[in-house]
């Protein structure tokens, strides 16, 4: 489970997250929705220790580990993902490469033995095909000359090959079609389970049609202001961020 | 950024620690006294049982020396040097000649056996006569001509190249056994006077590898020469031929540490390559000297003359370098394309930590018809570390149709570094055509997070960002070089992280 208290943050000097409290048990996914600069972004580097952002005061945990003391990658290695708003590219590392080195650091942080090459091809042709992702997609630079699309659904693959604990993803719907939105959310569904939970930040209510959240929270100028479950989603989509506010 | 600067102090707590090839052996030395002039020069000569006409080359090589000026246009700072402050000849006790690798120091071996050179393979050191013909499975033989200081003491695999009529042994050996090969072509790519470190190396050069490849002959393994420097205050002047005939094909792997030292000390090497019609000539360095501390104390002057002359219609020369180690690298392997349709290849990875300081680059001179040159630079620049890469393209008049494409990409980790390119290019031929492109980046923040994130640490972010940068590189060097050279690329850049 992840626990969040008081948290509040600041990006040079500027306070971006103002208080945030949050619990998302294990087994649930939760819908953060705001609208622009309301601190989607900052919240989630901030959870996945992203440097650049000076922690002011509050906690976060997971499964009762302190998260904000660890490094980026003991994050990862305790089950954390983050999905990307805007995928980096690597040029000249292959994907296929990088996501067995990744998997096996993964592995190893977990005590489980790491893959070879052949272990590692077959899961990956296995989780491509699930994404509709064509196989020519792991010999090239990682997210490099990929639409945005592609990028998108290199995430999900990441995420599936993974099999985190608790995944955040980043507006993983912006610039996606209805298309790459429905395997996106398949992605995610698919491992939807009592040890996976998700924390679902996007803007818009779209992507909540096909991942269906069991909470949607309301962040606005860096506090949760309102939560409830998903009909408030549909509420926000019709009345705007503003009807929140308001009320 | 402060985020930057905070993983930058991060990473140099972790690094500057430690080159893992910092030892000294103990072996007894037969020291020429200290000081550089004619005697000495007749002394080497002498030491190595060699002919007058080669004695007359080496002194005419040092008259040429003495009136030369140690070369200062290069973007890189040292202090003066004593050239009479140094030795120029040490080498092993001699006992008659090795003939096979029991008759070599075991001293020797175990140094090899530590810095993991292959000779420490035992089917390969008991085959210096035969048994190197049945070579472990899966691997391809490499052939090794070990140069321990200034001596070969070892040489395998030369039944079976033998066979092959191909020569590949020390230059001494050469000297006396294939003498009117070398003289054929000893100072004919790189001449005594060409510069005054060549000049030095003419005039001094203790040993060296000779290769020759009869015609048509494609020579069946690597051909490699690990080189080291071993006693305090020895300069090594290594000079290397290689000669490839008519139709001929071969691969040289050449690569180096060096013990830990104080005080600075001078390599000035002086390779030379011919190719003749359709031969192929492929050159691979992985460099690894000893690159001085954290504080930029010590470390290997590596002054080094490489060129290769593509004397044939359709013959080929391809440099692949890693250089990683050295506190100075000045060096630029060339082609000279006088064949017509001849084609020359330069791909370069060269890093510059803590202190180190690299100009290094290459010459293309395109004088046959329909010469084509490619030349790909990756620079990278960690600590303090100032890499530049200086490179010519020359077309002559008559080199019609000839083509060069050059890139040059510069890496830039931390922000107390530097990256330099200096690209010269004289086209006097209309029909030529010639491309240049050049780029500078840094390991970006979110690069090295969105990794971390993934799982990865942050230094094998860092080693896996770099040699993704180096990729086009690496993938010239062949199988067995490669995986040491990924592994050197993230050794050179440990605690760097910026």
């Amino acid at each position: 489970m992840l626990k969040i208290e008081g948290l509040t943050a600041e990006v040079e000097g500027k306070e971006i997250l103002k208080g945030i409290d949050l619990e998302v048990p294990t087994g649930e996914i939760h819908a953060i929705m705001g609208p622009n600069g309301s601190g989607k972004s900052t919240l989630s580097y901030v959870l996945s220790g992203r440097e650049g952002y000076e922690i002011t005061g509050g906690s976060a945990t997971f499964n009762g580990q302190d998260l904000l003391a660890m490094e980026p990658e003991e994050r990862a290695a305790a089950g954390l993902f983050l999905a990307f708003q805007y995928p980096v590219e690597l040029p000249g590392v292959g994907n296929a490469n990088f996501l067995r080195t990744a998997l096996n650091a993964i592995r190893r942080g977990k005590g489980e033995p790491e893959l070879d090459a052949m272990q590692f091809l077959k899961l990956a042709r296995e989780r491509m095909k699930a994404l509709s992702m064509p196989e020519d997609m792991l010999k090239r630079g990682v997210n490099v000359g990929f639409s945005g699309g592609e990028k998108k659904r290199n995430e999900v693959l990441q995420m599936a090959l993974l099999n985190p604990s608790l995944a955040i993803l980043d507006e993983t719907d912006s610039g996606l079609d209805i298309d790459a939105l429905k395997i996106v959310a398949e992605g995610v569904n698919a491992m939807r389970g009592p040890n996976f939970s998700s924390l679902v930040i996007t803007h818009y209510q779209r992507l909540l049609d096909y991942i269906v959240p069991d909470r949607v929270h309301v962040l606005m100028n860096g506090r949760i202001v309102q939560s409830g479950g998903p009909e408030l989603a549909k509420q926000l989509e019709a009345g705007g961020y503003n009807s929140v506010q308001a009320a | 950024m402060p985020a930057v600067t905070e993983t930058i102090d991060a990473v140099h707590s972790v690094t500057n620690s430690t080159y893992k090839y910092g030892f000294e052996t103990d072996i007894d030395m037969d020291f020429a006294p200290k000081g550089l002039n004619e005697d000495i020069v007749r002394f080497i000569s002498a030491k190595k049982g060699e002919p007058e006409w080669l004695l007359e080359w080496r002194l005419k090589a040092f008259a040429l020396w003495k009136t030369m000026a140690e070369p200062r246009w290069a973007a890189v700072k040292f202090p003066p040097i004593d050239y009479q402050d140094a030795y120029y000849y040490a080498a092993p006790k001699k006992k008659d000649g090795p003939k096979s690798l029991d008759e070599v120091d075991p001293e020797l071996l175990r140094t090899y056996e530590k810095l993991g050179i292959p000779l420490k393979e035992q089917a390969i050191l008991a085959g210096v006569e035969g048994a190197g013909e049945s070579p472990a499975e899966g691997r391809m033989p490499v052939a090794v001509d070990a140069v321990f200081d200034s001596v070969s003491v070892a040489t395998t695999f030369k039944g079976r190249l033998e066979k092959e009529g191909i020569i590949f042994c020390s230059i001494s050996e050469a000297v006396r056994n294939h003498p009117e090969l070398v003289r054929q072509y000893l100072g004919t790519v790189v001449p005594q006077g060409d510069n005054f470190y060549a000049a030095l190396n003419s005039a001094v050069f203790t040993d060296g590898s000779f290769v020759y490849i009869p015609k048509g002959v494609r020579c069946p393994m690597e051909l490699s020469t690990y080189f080291r420097i071993n006693a305090k205050s020895t300069g090594q002047f290594e000079r290397t031929l290689i000669i490839a005939d008519a139709g001929a094909h071969v691969s040289y792997l050449e690569g180096c540490t060096a013990p830990m030292r104080d005080e600075n000390q001078l390599h000035a090497a002086v390779v030379e390559l011919v190719a003749l019609d359709d031969a192929t000539i492929k050159y691979s360095t992985v460099q690894n000297w000893y690159p001085g501390d954290e504080n930029g104390k010590g470390g290997i002057y590596n002054f080094v003359t490489k060129r290769g002359a593509c004397r044939g219609a359709r013959s080929k020369i391809s440099w692949t370098q890693v250089e990683t180690g050295s506190s100075i690298t000045w060096k630029y392997p060339s082609c000279i394309l006088q064949g017509d349709d001849s084609v020359g290849e330069f791909y370069s990875v060269a890093i510059t930590n803590n202190w180190q300081q690299a100009d290094t680059g290459t010459k293309m001179f395109h004088i046959g018809k329909n010469t084509r040159s490619t030349i790909i630079s990756k620079g990278i620049s960690a600590g303090q570390g100032q890499n530049t890469y200086r490179g010519l393209v020359k077309i002559s008049p008559k080199a019609s149709g000839a083509r060069n494409f050059t890139q040059c990409d510069s890496l830039l980790i931390g922000d107390k570094c530097g990256a330099h390119t200096v690209p010269y290019i004289e086209n006097r031929c209309m029909t030529a055509k010639v491309e240049h492109e050049a780029t500078t980046s840094r390991i970006a923040e979110d690069q090295l997070f969105y990794c971390r994130q993934r799982g990865l640490s942050e230094e094998d972010a860092v080693g896996l960002i770099v040699n993704g940068f180096c990729r086009e590189v690496l993938k010239e060097l062949p199988m067995e070089f490669a995986v040491e050279a990924q592994k050197l690329l993230q050794i050179s850049l440990e605690g760097s992280v910026g």
